[in-house]
């Protein structure tokens, strides 16, 4: 943590140009697709072609004059990747609610919702970062915000406004407002691991002994660990989510892991994790269900495997280069509009346009990666990755379940599905990152040089700062 | 801390590597398994929105897509339904029959020599289009055979196939009681599956295409056989002296079979022509008898026994002759029963491989494929199964069969000016059943145009040997005449 941007005599450049570039192109990807999709449906181009085009601009806009205004040395490729992101999937979902509308549908302005949930993402996006000007504040509220990111969770199993949707009580209902507290609790873990773990990490890291190549914790260095494995069964078990689970544990292991530099603590998380999962296999019928279905679908349909069958239908079914916007039947796919819209993308964008996505997540987790990299201080690059990993983990969870890579399990593509709580949360931990960026590639602080003479002579030495 | 993040990254690189992967494995080499899973309704849909293309008898589209102005695009249609339903089957959300099935990927554009239209579509940016069938029917022929069939007295079930002999080619095939396909193509699902429950659940079977999904006991035209397998073993010929007289003893049992109007056949020594012109039961059975179960399943066999030949239609039965029968069964196999069965297309064509010097054509249906423009893309050859008999054979088993049809059981079937080859047939499987009328003919004997078989089995049928030629010999005689006066 001694590296300097005075030894390496080396200043990131702000590339604000480059960026404004690259929103260009994400706009056009947003508003082209969203004119694809009129005249793909309707054969028309969407009269409100100009107003929603205007929006979205006027929203990427201000992101982008704010990053210039207060984060000049952020990084440049993250806020287009997630404008690009966030304006495919609103086209999208105005595809799902055109088919949805014309099938008599009763929800069918799932489009219109979301654009209102991105216009509040940005605006707590540039809320974020004018009043977070030092990540570092943060380290602050360590304890705070994992209690708080703790009650979020539990939130969903008060009675009155806890909801079970899908068989998963992951929602809350308040004043007619559905919403997932779990997708903001897994900023504020982020943030009090973050905090937790910058301080003791080197407890954590020294003490244990040596087994075969690997360092394993002390016992009593495991408190932590064990609480957060007991948080992560919770979810699984009581709300019947294996997706958040996996996503909280490993998220947990990740920074456990930077933080302490020891693979042992992998091996022990893994293991636990592991047992944790066998256990509720085992004893939890749901999950054994859940498995089997995953292994074979095709036993299963038209009953419970309605839903990743249609959906494997319609990957299929688009091919390479899909069925063009409005040519295919996305809305066969239950939850077309959530956390299977990237069936819809797959069947009318085809291989194509599934690789392009998950590059682009792919692009944001190395960026966060790599701003973790660079950051100068451990709490800093503990934000940074444990907020890359939400994202690689989120992604690969829902990817990966509606493709059939591994079991499905109830989560939002971020910023393609429909869903407030997902897409605001989203934003702000885009927010977040762009403020570890720009901390991270502004130049260092000049030292100013002391005289050696002064000094030895000075009884009080004096580092000016700035 | 930068050891760890690097491999982080690099886990997160095989996450992601896995994701991309697994989504071309899905979605690239697993995409055409998924699109022929039955469950696929997508594909379903797709095909049953795209303009079909036309099944074709002569010039006319028996069954074509026309549009239509709901979310399928295309209603499809057939301008004569219950005529052509057994050839031509249904086209429905739930499934295919017949041609429908057999050249769907024709008739839906997907077939493989379809591939430079489908290149042009997709370059000029307009729906595919699917390819026309045309067929080897002949209107004349199966309005003869359709309004025959209609025209029989009672409740009847019947069947009738007509083959061109020197190729092969189904000039007319029809079924009754049969259905009507148009109901299957509706856009009200629930409509259709009233309709279809509905037949499925009828005791008459209209859905099964009876010329070549029922198999009954052949009864006397089975006798054509066994006079093929008697001349070909070399000991007799038209003239040759046979056993007739008012028994015959079954081998190995004291049951005695008479004649089918307790005659003697006119003698107990007559000629094999004679034994044929008035169907001598006593005769064939010892005849049967003498050949023996093995040279009777090889000459069944040699004309298409045992085996399913017709490659253009689904639905087909097989018409057996067992080689495991004793011998008071081979005995009753040498005139059509015991454990012997057959559909109508069996019958028709041992009687087109006799009209043909002995040579088995394999029947079919479809005789082109065109192209939506209707260029040719491919036409089907006639093609040889196998030689049943040798042509002299042929030739004295179509000398009996003519003297049948002049002065014989099959008078029906004469046409003026016109020598016909013909033969009748009563066959029983229980006593409480009424029998089935059979009739096979072919003409004109010295130039074989068409050979046929009619099967009826109706609830009036008496059990008289003349009931095959008064039943089944109108109908085979109209369908000769509108093939030889084309």
């Amino acid at each position: 943590m001694s590296q300097t941007g005075t030894l390496m005599g080396f200043v990131h450049r702000r590339r604000r140009g480059a960026e404004l570039f690259l929103l260009v192109l994400a706009l056009a990807v947003g508003i082209g697709a969203y004119a694809a999709v009129g005249l793909g449906v309707e054969g028309v181009v969407p009269a409100d072609l100009v107003g929603y085009g205007g929006w979205l601009t006027g929203l990427i806009v201000a992101a982008h004059v704010t990053v210039r205004l207060v984060a000049p040395y952020a990084d440049p490729v993250l806020l287009p990747l997630v404008a690009a992101l966030n304006g495919l999937g609103l086209a999208v979902l105005r595809r799902l609610d055109l088919t949805y509308e014309a099938n008599g549908v009763a929800q069918h302005t799932f489009a219109r919702q979301q654009l209102t949930w991105m216009t509040l993402g940005v605006i707590l996006f540039i809320a974020a970062l004018f009043l977070l000007r030092d990540h570092r504040a943060l380290q602050r509220f360590t304890y705070t915000s994992g209690l708080a990111g703790i009650a979020l969770l539990i939130l969903p199993f008060l009675p009155g406004i806890g909801r079970n949707i899908n068989g998963a009580r992951i929602w809350i209902n308040v004043a007619g407002f559905s919403f997932q507290p779990g997708e903001v609790a897994k900023v504020m873990l982020v943030i009090a691991f973050a905090g937790y773990l910058v301080l003791h990490r080197d407890a954590l890291a020294l003490a244990g002994r040596r087994v075969v190549f690997i360092d394993l914790p002390r016992g009593r260095d495991l408190g932590p660990i064990l609480a957060m494995f007991g948080v992560s069964m919770m979810v699984l078990v009581l709300q019947n989510d294996l997706g958040s689970s996996l996503l909280f544990f490993g998220l947990f292991l990740a920074m456990l892991y930077v933080a302490t530099e020891r693979p042992g603590w992998l091996v022990v998380g893994g293991l636990m994790f592991g047992g944790g999962a066998l256990a509720a296999y085992t004893f939890v019928g749901n999950v054994q269900r859940r498995f089997d279905i995953w292994l074979h679908p095709m036993n299963y349909y038209p009953g419970t495997s309605y839903q990743p069958v249609e959906a494997m239908f319609g990957m299929g079914w688009g091919g390479l280069i899909g069925r063009g916007l409005g040519d295919g039947f996305p809305e066969r796919v239950p939850f077309a509009y959530s956390d299977f819209i990237l069936s819809t993308i797959g069947e009318e964008l085809g291989l194509t346009a599934v690789m392009a996505i998950v590059l682009c997540y792919g692009l944001i987790v190395e960026r966060a990666l790599r701003i973790a990299l660079i950051s100068r201080d451990g709490f800093g690059k503990l934000m940074a990755v444990g907020l890359g990993a939400i994202f690689a983990l989120q992604v690969f969870v829902v990817v990966g379940g509606v493709t059939g890579l591994i079991p499905l399990t109830g989560l939002t593509t971020p910023f393609l599905s429909y869903g407030g709580s997902s897409l605001v949360a989203n934003w702000v931990v885009i927010a977040l990152l762009l403020r570890i960026s720009d901390q991270a590639r502004r130049p260092a602080p000049r030292l100013d040089p002391v005289d050696d003479q002064a000094a030895d002579s000075e009884s009080t030495q004096v580092v000016k700062l700035r | 801390m930068n050891k760890p993040i690097r491999v982080v990254s690099v886990f997160c690189l095989v996450l992601f590597m896995a994701l991309l992967v697994n989504a071309t494995y899905l979605m690239y080499v697993r995409a055409d398994d998924l699109s022929k899973d039955p469950n696929n309704r997508r594909v379903i849909t797709a095909a049953f929105s795209r303009e079909r293309g036309a099944i074709l008898v002569g010039k006319d589209a028996i069954a074509r897509s026309v549009p239509s102005d709901d979310q399928y695009k295309f209603q499809r249609t057939y301008s004569q339904p219950f005529k052509y339903a057994p050839v031509t089957g249904y086209f429905s959300w739930y499934g295919q029959t017949g041609i429908e099935r057999s050249q769907n990927a024709v008739l839906a554009g997907d077939d493989s020599r379809l591939f430079v239209t489908r290149l042009v579509d997709m370059l000029s940016n307009s729906d595919p289009k699917g390819g026309n069938v045309q067929l080897t029917i002949q209107a004349a022929a199966q309005d003869a055979a359709w309004d025959g069939l209609e025209n029989l007295p009672g409740d009847a079930q019947g069947a009738v196939v007509a083959l061109e002999p020197t190729t092969g080619r189904v000039l007319a095939m029809a079924s009754t009681p049969t259905f009507d396909p148009n109901n299957f193509a509706s856009h009200d699902f629930s409509e259709v599956k009233d309709v279809s429950d509905r037949l499925n659940a009828d005791d008459r079977d209209p859905l099964i295409n009876r010329a070549i999904g029922t198999t009954l006991p052949p009864g006397s035209t089975f006798k054509l056989v066994t006079a093929a397998a008697a001349i070909e073993s070399g000991n007799y010929d038209a003239d040759s002296m046979v056993p007739g007289g008012f028994k015959f003893k079954l081998p190995q049992s004291s049951t005695e079979i008479g004649n089918h109007d307790g005659g003697n056949c006119g003698g107990n020594r007559i000629t094999l022509t004679q034994a044929m012109e008035v169907s001598c039961n006593v005769t064939f059975l010892s005849l049967a008898n003498e050949l023996g179960t093995e040279a009777m399943a090889d000459q069944a066999e040699a004309f298409g026994f045992n085996s399913t030949q017709l490659e253009d239609l689904s639905g087909q039965a097989k018409s057996l002759y067992p080689r495991d029968m004793d011998p008071p069964q081979t005995a009753m196999s040498g005139i059509g029963q015991s454990n012997v069965t057959a559909t109508p297309l069996q019958m028709a064509m041992v009687t087109a491989a006799i009209a043909n010097d002995g040579d088995v054509m394999r029947p079919y249906v479809v005789d082109e494929v065109r192209a939506p423009n209707l260029s040719v893309l491919d036409k089907t050859d006639p093609q040889t199964i196998s030689k049943a008999i040798s042509s002299s054979t042929a030739d004295e088993l179509t000398k009996m069969l003519v003297a049948t049809v002049e002065e014989g059981t099959a008078t029906p079937a004469q046409i003026p000016n016109v020598e016909v080859a013909g033969k009748t047939g009563t066959a029983q499987s229980t006593a409480e059943r009424p029998p089935y009328a059979w009739f096979v003919s072919f003409a004109p004997a010295n130039d074989p145009k068409v050979a046929v078989a009619v099967l009826v089995q109706s609830s009036d049928t008496s059990r008289n040997e003349i009931a095959g030629g008064r039943l089944g010999g109108p109908i085979a005689k109209a369908i000769m005449e509108a093939v030889i006066n084309r």
